[in-house]
């Protein structure tokens, strides 16, 4: 569930005229600059995909392995840089016959490309909590733009979270094996959070 | 001629046949490649998506065999074969037409209770429903050697035919195998 930055604000100033040094002159309200930083993206993400398959339903799974930092910029959010790295080896899906397809040349080829890497080049704010992420995927060794559109969800002085949604297309990215019985769309669903540096 | 004469099979029958053998000779190579250990994996996904729309085809093909064969009358059996022939040859026939629903029943099972969950997309046309049969590892791995001793028994059942049918032409000279080959009423 999205979280208002304003909320956000208002909640951080409650929790201001708690804190141990109320007294002194820093004591305006805290805005998003205060997120400004750098935040590693830590194991409690979830890392959701899905493709639909021709009559309903579709592959569903996630990965458990990856690393990234949103790094924040002070004023300036569309100053700001995501980058993230999954590694495809650790596709989770609960059939292991699927997971291991997943893994084969026909997909990820992991053995050849053990990681899949995500450099954000443009940030645009679409709304008060809400942006666009566009920037650069590279998958199987073929580098895209794709666009993102994440939300913030979650934030204090130590921990931010966004739900990033995204659709990518396979075929991209020579990944196009079983279309059309399973879409050509990858269906990104993503909670994920960043420990501030 | 379409429909089957006193001693002559129709064009019906014979078109069936060969449809059928041509099938079945295809999905045994495409079912023996595609299940190699080694193979290729995008290959093998489009081959097995390849295998299930021909063998649905054969499936329906198949049915409409037995249909005619059940609605059509039976030419007589060629002159010269003892009593124990026609015994044998009738039995291999309804065990031939028999295996031929049953195997691709048997591959539809095994589709249908794959934890894969691969939909059939018949030729990318239009979605053939799984059977009602719960998923499972279990249920998967019985389909799966069913449709497999079923495919191997077919196999060996057509190689026994055809063995026959030669026979019958290279060795006694009769019109067994002429007959399947071209519609036509015997002169005289």
């Amino acid at each position: 569930m999205p979280v208002r930055l304003t909320t956000i604000t208002a909640s951080l100033m409650a929790v201001a005229s708690f804190t141990a040094h109320p007294s002194l002159s820093q004591a305006k309200a805290p805005t998003l600059d205060d997120a400004a930083g750098r935040y590693d993206i830590d194991g409690s993400s979830q890392i959701n995909f899905k493709v639909g398959q021709v009559g309903g339903g579709g592959i569903s799974g996630k990965f458990t392995k990856f690393s990234g930092t949103f790094q924040l910029d002070r004023g300036d959010i569309e100053k700001s840089v995501v980058e993230f790295a999954l590694f495809p080896e650790t596709v989770q899906t609960g059939e292991p016959r699927i997971e291991n397809f997943l893994r084969s040349t026909a997909v990820f080829d992991t053995a050849s490309y053990p990681k899949i890497v995500f450099r954000s080049t443009k940030i645009t704010r679409t709304g008060e909590d809400t942006a666009q992420i566009e920037g650069n995927l590279t998958a199987k060794g073929t580098t895209r733009t794709e666009h993102f559109d994440a939300t913030l969800t979650k934030w204090n002085r130590r921990v931010i979270g966004f739900h990033i949604q995204g659709g990518v297309y396979r075929t991209r990215y020579d990944m196009s094996v079983g279309i059309p019985i399973y879409s050509n769309i990858v269906e990104f669903d993503m909670m994920v959070n960043g420990q501030k540096h | 001629m379409l429909r089957n004469g006193p001693d002559a099979f129709g064009w019906v029958t014979i078109l069936l046949h060969w449809a059928i053998a041509l099938l079945i000779a295809g999905l045994l190579v495409l079912g023996y490649i595609m299940t190699r250990p080694d193979i290729d994996p995008m290959l093998q996904f489009d081959l097995f998506q390849w295998h299930k729309s021909f063998g649905f085809t054969a499936l329906g093909l198949c049915i409409i065999r037995v249909l005619w064969w059940l609605a059509s009358r039976h030419p007589v059996a060629v002159a010269g074969l003892s009593v124990r022939e026609k015994w044998a040859s009738f039995a291999v026939h309804i065990l031939l037409l028999c295996l031929t629903l049953a195997v691709p029943l048997t591959g539809w099972a095994l589709a249908s209770t794959s934890t894969l969950d691969i939909p059939s997309f018949y030729f990318n046309l239009v979605v053939i429903p799984h059977l009602p049969l719960g998923k499972s590892a279990v249920a998967e791995a019985l389909w799966t050697n069913a449709h497999a001793i079923l495919a191997y028994s077919l196999a060996a059942l057509v190689l026994l035919h055809a063995a026959a049918a030669l026979h019958h032409h290279f060795v006694r000279h009769d019109a067994v195998l002429v007959r399947m080959l071209r519609s036509r009423q015997r002169d005289g």
